[in-house]
């Protein structure tokens, strides 16, 4: 044990996607010494998937926009669950965090007066991703992956050491965080690794952990994510006694590829449809126009004519419903294909081929033209795409402090990005994602400051039996006698999420869900890897297999628990909203070797921001009770 | 559409390995990376690959795909026949970790040698304009997922272990060429191009731009006009004597 290298930092950022690069920009821009640990190499985070944009109220393209009206609209697509905090915060800061990023370095594409151009996106009301083409992510995590080695520069000139304030681990795992409970309150001592190239363990001791690991995407068989989504910082958080909100709240995407087969779930941005281009089924009609729920009957257009009006006079002509959240569009593809109308690969066709010019097509959609043409052989400038829902992203995450993103239950930790929850409520808002990224990460990094300047010389130590304990339980895998192979257990869970837990939902398969999550615990703790410590693929499946199954219950519990449908979690069987479950969160937190789910009151949202709804729109979501006090609404 | 394939895979790490033949099944539409998946799914499970986002937009899962630098992501499977063996070996420029994982850090110390954009003075946050025909240049460069491709195949360093020292490599020249085609960037970079990260040793193959998944024009749109400008300012005896007199410092 001995021999286990060891760093001593102030803070160490768990994950380099958007959130925990822009964290670690500022917890280092406030003179902490931050490590940046990544179980990928630096830069190849999954942000890079993100197409369409940043939604933030610049007000560019259409001068109507502000913060308000972002606001809004957030509240609206997560069907006034959300954290009203969170989305205040989010949508006031979003545009500040967008302009620094141009401080960076970074380009986007332009308006003609040379401002930063904006576009449309599903369940925004005016023109608001900032964007390049549709390689958004790839813009954002590159420029900050630049403003991290521009300050490595500085460190550089000043110290003659690149690395002396802020470092990068990449292709380092974390498995456990470390507690100090002497005082008896957890908090942050530091946290347990490996690196996956040599298998060797590594310690970090510091008094703050910031959470940027993402989602839970590789609990499900058809995904758009990458193999790095397996829940580790949901599960390290819950483990530690922090605890997860809204994780019945699953996006499936509406538009991923459904061939072939081995591309299934890999994502068709969401710009596609916002640039113009529709959905159709067999028979050849744009059935989303049977799909637009009450609630969003006076946001968006009825007929195809006020449609396709709208993308060259959106003041005078109501959206097209393509373009409705994304949890009613996957719900309506998911309907057709039941129904027998879906496509020859059980998907349904989006066709942007007859509403824009092949050469527009190339310039605004390179990726997607490139990826469709090298990966399934189709021209997507001439003939339509085949698409169906993906699971994309979890609403649900720690429970955080809004201002500071500190994490409910243990001190010293912090959460920012998919794996906080609360910002975007029952389902999240395209564009919202990286946007949530820059607001929340900056804000890690100053909450984690603050944090630190607070305990100022009571810095908590690591002991030697944290460490000890740590590394058994990671060396396991291979001490195992007759247990299954990582590969096999991962396809069966993922295969039984798809099954019961996926876009459309019941009691009776949630139950039947919980039994089989159940039943896998023993199989996963009994997993059996081959090999030496060396880069070895099945080891680290192991390691990530119960934060896998962790998540996995999570979700399960809480979607049994929601008697309604809302967002990101339908149920058949109780397949209305119901306004009383509005005021609910479900609150996960890990008890014995499972998950235990109570409920918990929503924080109440100030009369100033109801005000910004008219009263027939809160009717829609609020209960009578509620709304009673509110005197007068329609600030509009 | 489902058949075998006989696959010869590297394995082995820094003190030595071979190849290794497998028989393994193939499904319509498949890529190389997925047969790969499905060698560590069924025969050989610590099988060390790097791979993210399965769709050509991270960079990670580069190999070379028949002696060929590919993104194993975007290698379809339908491009060879039946019957060929298809051999996967780990990136040659870069020392090997173990089986098709190699040591890139090469890039990334280079990267940290290239000065970070410079923001103009004086312009605040949310001021910034600029033209989109002027941000065009460099957003073809910033298209670059750094799959190090073009590193692997640059034959000033392919073979040769004793330029690395000298030379940036051509992932490295877009990124100069990007920064000084950046409309609001503040500092010159031809110079430093030439002088300090080895442009000159670059003879315009174009081996670079032929493997580049993205299509990057490496060489014509980046290099050349480099090279052209270097000539231009460290050359031009009148561009010389200018920056001597202190009229045109630069440019």
């Amino acid at each position: 044990m001995s021999q286990i290298e060891r760093h001593s930092y102030d803070v160490i950022v768990i994950g380099a996607g958007g959130a925990g690069l822009r964290a670690a920009i500022e917890a280092r821009s406030r003179g902490l010494r931050t490590a940046i640990v990544c179980k990928s190499l630096f830069g190849k985070a999954h942000t890079v998937m993100a197409e369409g944009g940043i939604a933030a109220a610049m007000g560019n393209v259409n001068s109507n926009d502000n913060w308000q009206v972002h606001f809004r609209d957030t509240m609206r697509g997560g069907k006034f669950l959300n954290n009203y905090r969170m989305a205040e915060l989010h949508a006031k800061e979003a545009p500040q965090r967008v302009w620094e990023l141009e401080t960076y370095g970074a380009l986007f594409d332009r308006t003609k007066d040379g401002k930063i151009s904006q576009r449309n996106f599903g369940g925004h009301e005016y023109p608001r991703l900032a964007h390049v083409g549709d390689r958004t992510g790839l813009e954002l995590i590159r420029t900050l992956q630049q403003k991290v080695v521009s300050l490595q520069q500085e460190d550089f000139a000043a110290t003659g050491d690149y690395e002396s304030h802020l470092k990068v681990f990449a292709e380092c795992s974390i498995t456990d965080l470390l507690l100090d409970e002497a005082s008896g309150a957890p908090r942050i001592a530091g946290a347990f690794g490996y690196w996956r190239e040599t298998g060797e363990f590594i310690v970090f001791e510091a008094p703050a952990v910031i959470l940027a690991t993402g989602g839970i995407g590789k609990s499900f068989k058809v995904t758009s994510n990458s193999w790095e989504y397996t829940g580790d910082g949901h599960a390290l958080a819950a483990r530690s006694g922090s605890r997860l909100i809204n994780m019945e709240f699953v996006q499936f995407h509406p538009t991923g590829m459904v061939w072939p087969p081995s591309v299934k779930g890999i994502l068709v941005t969401e710009s596609v449809r916002g640039d113009g281009g529709v959905l159709t089924n067999s028979e050849g009609r744009r059935f989303m126009f049977d799909y637009i729920p009450d609630v969003f009957k006076k946001q968006y257009a009825t007929t195809e004519e006020e449609a396709d009006r709208w993308y060259t006079d959106p003041d005078n002509n109501k959206r097209p419903p393509e373009l409705l959240p994304r949890d009613e569009v996957a719900r309506a593809i998911n309907s057709e294909v039941k129904a027998g109308r879906g496509s020859p690969h059980g998907g349904v066709f989006l066709d942007v081929s007859k509403r824009l010019p092949a050469e527009t097509i190339k310039a605004k959609l390179p990726s997607m033209y490139h990826q469709f043409k090298e990966l399934a052989g189709v021209d997507i400038t001439a003939e339509p795409m085949e698409v169906g829902p993906t699971c994309h992203y979890v609403m649900g995450g720690v429970e955080v402090d809004p201002d500071s993103t500190a994490a409910v239950g243990v001190a010293g930790l912090f959460a920012a990005g998919e794996v906080a929850g609360g910002m975007h409520g029952s389902n999240r808002l395209g564009g919202n994602s990286l946007s949530d990224l820059l607001v929340f990460g900056h804000r890690a990094g100053l909450g984690a400051a603050d944090y630190l300047q607070g305990i100022a010389g009571s810095r908590p130590s690591v002991t030697p039996q944290m460490v000890a304990t740590a590394e058994q339980t990671a060396l396991q895998p291979f001490h195992n006698e007759g247990g299954e192979n990582p590969y096999t257990i991962h396809a069966e869970l993922q295969q039984t999420m798809n099954d019961l837990v996926g876009i459309i939902r019941n009691g009776a398969e949630l139950a039947e869900a919980i039994a089989r999550l159940d039943s896998f615990k023993e199989r996963v703790r009994a997993v059996k890897v081959t090999g030496g410590r060396a880069f070895n693929p099945g080891w680290h499946l192991a390691l990530d297999l119960p934060n896998l199954l962790l998540v996995s219950e999570a979700l399960a519990r809480a979607a049994l628990m929601r008697e309604e449908s809302r967002g990101g979690h339908t149920r058949d069987d109780f397949p209305g909203m119901d306004n009383q479950w509005r005021q609910v969160n479900l609150v996960c937190r890990a008890e014995g070797d499972g998950i235990a789910v109570e409920k918990q009151p929503i924080p109440v949202i100030p009369s100033e921001l109801l005000g910004l709804f008219e009263v027939s729109e809160l009717e829609k979501y609020f209960t009578s009770a509620e709304l009673a006090g509110l005197s007068t609404g329609g600030a509009q | 559409m489902t058949y075998t394939a006989k696959f010869r895979v590297w394995r082995g790490d820094d003190t030595g390995g071979g190849l290794v033949d497998f028989a393994v099944e193939v499904n319509e539409g498949e890529v190389v990376l997925d047969i790969i998946h499905r060698l560590q799914a069924t025969q050989a499970p610590d099988l060390a690959v790097r791979w993210n986002c399965k769709a050509g937009k991270c960079g990670s899962c580069s190999a070379e795909v028949n002696g060929l630098p590919r993104l194993m992501c975007m290698t379809r499977m339908n491009t060879f026949a039946e019957d060929e063996v298809v051999t996967v070996t780990p990136l040659r420029t870069f020392p090997v970790i173990r089986d098709l994982v190699t040591n890139v850090s090469f890039n990334y110390i280079k990267a940290r040698q290239i000065p970070a954009f410079a923001p103009p003075a004086g312009v605040a946050p949310g001021d910034y304009r600029m033209q989109q025909v002027d941000v065009q240049r460099s957003q073809e460069f910033r298209k670059c997922i750094e799959c190090f491709l073009c590193q692997n195949t640059c034959h000033v360093i392919r073979d040769h272990e004793e330029n690395k020292e000298a030379f940036a490599g051509p992932r490295m020249f877009i990124r100069l060429a990007e920064l000084d085609m950046h409309p609001l960037d503040s500092k010159d970079r031809k110079v430093e191009a030439q002088e300090d990260h080895g442009l000159g040793m670059c003879n315009i193959t174009k081996c670079c731009t032929e493997v580049c998944p993205e299509h990057i024009k490496i060489t014509d749109n980046a290099i050349i006009p480099m090279k052209e400008r270097v000539v231009d300012v460290k050359y031009d005896p009148l561009r010389w004597l200018g920056s001597k007199i202190g009229k045109r410092p630069g440019l």
